[in-house]
């Protein structure tokens, strides 16, 4: 896995944002194993408590699971994958939304831009 | 978990310079803590006191629940500013020495590293670059089975990549049985792997916080902090 960090939120929050966009996109999938605490702390080149609260508290929101003797698994919850996309492609339609009006788009035109570039090569 | 260090009003001179000004702070076991401040503000000082290197001007210092002495060094493995190891030896010669000196000292461990790092057991020392004596020297350190590891500036004068490996060492050692005391100045480099952060100016302890409270109640990096802190 991939690990991108940004200076203004707790590392374990940005953690959970990235375990749940690998859920959201398939990347992660229901059953699937993933490795040790330890062995993700050291991926990821963080503190190994911050990867344990981070696991815990996917594991509160009921997105991980773990079973005592084999490890720690995505859980099998497909309701909870498709709001974590739909929770996902809010945050992107935010950020769309505000920079487009920053820029001083209207709605109407914005719409009209996306349908404009969706295939282009941009 | 317990408190694996203790410093009860602390206070190190050195003539009538005040290094170190009624420092009160306990550390427990199972967190890496980083020692900030900027040259001069009493890290190695502090450092050095708990353990053993220099004994405190007033106050108490306890390691594992023992005032600073033989039983205390037995548990607090140190990495000073830099390697103590004469240029002549050779790298299985300063194994040697540190299974000599530490009852808790494992040597497959250590030469399972430097064979990572592909250090051979027979080169001297003097024929290490400046990068990997560094790091030989924290190999040592991080293989005993310490309660208390103190690492003093562990990623000075290396490079980014050897500033990885550094980390991660630090952190595939890491067990919740023992602290970890980091000093440095490089911050956005460590950042990711402290529990606690531990600010230190003019010898007096100014913050003592998580980096997870620190970053959710100011919004900022532990980095960007100290900068306004201790701008100048």
């Amino acid at each position: 896995m991939e690990w991108k960090f940004n200076n203004d939120t707790p590392i374990y929050q940005q953690i959970m944002e990235q375990i749940k966009a690998m859920i959201a996109t398939g990347r992660l999938k229901a059953g699937d194993k993933l490795p040790s605490v330890r062995e993700l702390a050291v991926e990821a080149g963080v503190n190994p408590n911050t990867m344990q609260k981070a696991m815990s508290e996917l594991e509160r929101e009921g997105l991980l699971c773990s079973r005592r003797t084999s490890g720690r698994f995505v859980a099998k919850n497909p309701e909870k994958a498709n709001s974590l996309q739909e929770e996902l492609m809010i945050e992107c339609i935010k950020e769309f939304i505000e920079s487009m009006k920053k820029l001083g788009y209207s709605a109407g035109d914005s719409i009209n831009l996306v349908e404009k570039y969706w295939d282009a090569d941009i | 978990m317990g408190n694996i260090l203790e410093c009860h009003n602390l206070t190190k001179k050195y003539g009538s310079k005040v290094a170190l000004d009624n420092i009160s702070l306990s550390i427990n076991s199972g967190k890496i803590t980083g020692l900030l401040g900027p040259n001069g503000s009493g890290k190695t000082t502090l450092i050095k006191i708990a353990s053993g290197i220099l004994s405190a001007s007033e106050g108490e210092v306890m390691a594992g629940g023992n005032r600073i002495g033989v039983e205390s060094k037995k548990i607090v493995s140190y990495l000073p500013e830099r390697p103590y190891f004469s240029p002549g030896m050779k790298v299985s010669e300063t194994i040697k020495f540190f299974k000599d000196f530490y009852s808790d000292f494992s040597e497959d461990a250590a030469a399972e590293m430097l064979k990572s790092l592909e250090i051979k057991m027979d080169a001297r020392i003097r024929t290490l670059s400046k990068g990997n004596r560094e790091k030989v020297q924290l190999v040592l350190v991080m293989s005993r089975k310490a309660k208390l590891y103190l690492l003093d500036e562990p990623m000075g004068g290396v490079d980014p990549a050897a500033r990885d490996f550094i980390l991660k060492t630090i952190l595939m050692n890491y067990n919740e049985e023992a602290g970890v005391i980091i000093s440095t100045h490089l911050i956005s480099d460590v950042e990711k792997v402290l529990d606690d952060v531990i600010f230190i100016r003019n010898g007096k302890m100014i913050l003592h916080e998580s980096v997870d409270q620190i970053r959710s109640e100011k919004g900022k990096s532990v980095d960007a902090l100290f900068r306004e802190v201790f701008a100048c």
